[in-house]
């Protein structure tokens, strides 16, 4: 690393090469553009609504921060966060876990691993849409698949996502089953660049298979779980469609996180000044973690 | 030594097991997929389950086309997912090209915090400002708002490929006197080209699949299909045949793909860790 430095130092040619750094700049003018009127406006627009009383038609009077004041004694905002935290959390741990153990069966070989991973990576490919049409036929109360799969090995029925106590934890089973994949292949990367030889070194001592995965793997693994667990935070947060199309926030509001209350609030209610406010306060929330994921993230981009 | 074997083979065991453990919900999912679009509406809502359709039919596609016209979502899905896709690299790989170059931490974040943003934060101004211009109806705010998701998708991959890259040949090409734009035209780019295949893979992807800007900004006729499946649902409540046929026409081209282009998807999904929406 050092020779490679040390030779561009001595080449001449090396400085007009670092001039070139300011016209790079050039090449981003045009994506910068786009996303400038097409990202940056909106952001800064929502901000502007939401200190409006804006509905979609008539007068949109200036109302400083009432949207704000309004959310925080609005109980049906608040328990929307209180279900977005309980969710995000299954949606987090349960793929995390899952995905790990994936990652470690996947980064060994066995036959047909190539035609397995394919299949298991599937789901998060899969049209979200579609998907969940599929699952509410299976979560049919009375002719659902899973009900009588239940009921055949001598399980009780469910009631799935049509009781307010089982609503929350079903929508977790259905986003593990389709994001596991997404944080099995962050993490099989990380395994597929770790060095042999303390595995070789490891093996040569006796050591078993969950000791290597437990003092090797892991320590060594763990920066791409970080950067995986931080995704997966973000995407547990942004869900929408599997909840829109499945629960649409039901029963009752039972299963009505930030995004479904955003969209009812914005385009069902048409309550766009109130909508901005929420947009706002979970944007932040957002970019709080987006900052995180940067922080993991450049530890290895740009050390 | 005897020990040593029945530990090995425990271990070939267990990871078998939990492969078939694994990968079992994905295969039977999609299994039942295909079993419900195949088969009638009486054995479809019969209980106990029928599991095999028999005799398989297709009248659930044959229904989805003739009734909930499907071409025309279709067509409306091709146009903006492609139309979407193409602008992004236009846009997306000089941009990841001038951001990794030089080094512009600060310009990757922006790219970063728009790619995490939820979609419908975006909306409400959009929405009013397609409202204002009178195009709501038509195809090109979807095209604009998928834009949001296929260019950061697009930038934040190629950002990385480029990274990746070499930079000795370009600095030959640039001590030659070719410009920086020649040097990116011919050599960068060329080499880049596995890169350049895995962004517009996944930007199409998640174009395809996106569902939430089409709900707020599509009209009638200009649906994308997965907008066009979730509205079988509302209308034709429990007709599960056509329902699952439906589903399946707009998840195959995804799921094929995948199939296809399986390598390139996973190296593109590792060094991104992107998902859309």
């Amino acid at each position: 690393m050092s020779a490679t430095a040390a030779t561009t130092l001595l080449r001449p040619d090396a400085r007009r090469g670092r001039a070139y750094a300011r016209h790079y700049w050039a090449f981003a003018v045009p994506a910068a553009t786009v996303v400038l009127l097409v990202i940056l406006f909106p952001w800064i627009f929502t901000v502007f609504m939401s200190l409006h009383d804006w509905k979609v038609t008539g007068a949109t009077p200036f109302v400083g921060l009432a949207n704000y004041a309004k959310m925080l004694q609005d109980e049906r905002f608040l328990w929307a966060i209180v279900r977005t935290v309980w969710f995000t959390i299954g949606t987090v741990v349960a793929p995390m876990l899952l995905g790990v153990w994936a990652a470690v069966c996947f980064a060994s070989n066995f036959r047909l691993r190539g035609l397995a991973r394919t299949l298991f990576v599937l789901p998060m490919m899969a049209t979200p849409v579609a998907i969940a049409l599929v699952w509410t036929m299976m979560f049919h109360p009375q002719l659902g698949v899973l009900n009588y799969l239940l009921t055949s090995v001598g399980l009780p029925p469910s009631s799935w996502v049509y009781d307010s106590s089982t609503v929350i934890p079903t929508l977790v089973m259905v986003e593990t089953w389709q994001w596991t994949p997404l944080v099995m292949l962050i993490v099989l990367g990380g395994i597929a660049s770790l060095p042999l030889e303390p595995y070789e070194a490891a093996i040569l001592d006796g050591a078993s298979a969950w000791q290597m995965f437990r003092h090797i793997t892991l320590p060594l693994v763990w920066p791409f779980i970080m950067v995986a667990a931080v995704i997966r935070l973000i995407d547990a947060l942004k869900t929408f469609d599997t909840i829109y199309v499945i629960t649409l926030g039901g029963p009752g509001t039972s299963s009505e996180t930030l995004n479904i209350l955003l969209y009812q609030t914005a385009f069902a209610y048409y309550d766009l000044g109130y909508g901005s406010a929420i947009v706002v306060v979970f944007f932040l929330l957002i970019l709080l973690i987006s900052l995180l994921l940067l922080r993991v993230r450049q530890r290895e981009a740009w050390r | 030594m005897n020990r040593h074997r029945l530990r090995r083979w425990l271990g070939r065991t267990g990871l078998y097991a939990s492969v078939i453990l694994l990968v079992s919900p994905a295969v039977l999912f999609f299994l039942w997929m295909l079993s419900l679009s195949l088969k009638n509406e009486l054995d479809n809502t019969a209980y106990p389950p029928v599991f095999i359709p028999h005799p398989p039919t297709l009248a659930n596609f044959v229904d989805v086309f003739e009734k909930n016209d499907f071409l025309t979502y279709t067509i409306n899905s091709v146009i903006v997912s492609f139309s979407a896709t193409g602008l992004a690299l236009l846009l997306g790989v000089p941009a990841g090209y001038g951001i990794a170059k030089a080094k512009a931490t600060k310009a990757a974040a922006l790219i970063l915090v728009a790619r995490v943003t939820p979609g419908l934060s975006y909306l409400i101004p959009l929405f009013l400002m397609f409202q204002w211009l009178g195009m709501i109806g038509t195809l090109t705010p979807l095209v604009i708002t998928h834009l949001v998701i296929t260019v950061p998708i697009v930038v934040w991959i190629m950002i990385g490929f480029f990274e990746g890259l070499p930079g000795e040949l370009e600095e030959a090409a640039l001590v030659d006197g070719a410009t920086i734009w020649q040097a990116f035209l011919h050599v960068a780019m060329p080499l880049a080209r596995p890169g350049i295949m895995v962004a517009m893979i996944l930007s199409f992807i998640f174009s395809w699949n996106n569902f939430i800007f089409g709900v707020v900004l599509a009209g009638r006729t200009t649906r994308t299909l997965p907008v066009a499946v979730y509205n079988v649902l509302t209308f034709e409540q429990i007709s599960w045949g056509p329902l699952a046929a439906a589903a399946l026409v707009v998840t195959a081209p995804v799921l094929l793909l995948t199939l296809l282009m399986q390598k390139e998807i996973v190296a593109g999904l590792t060094a991104g860790g992107v998902k859309g929406g």
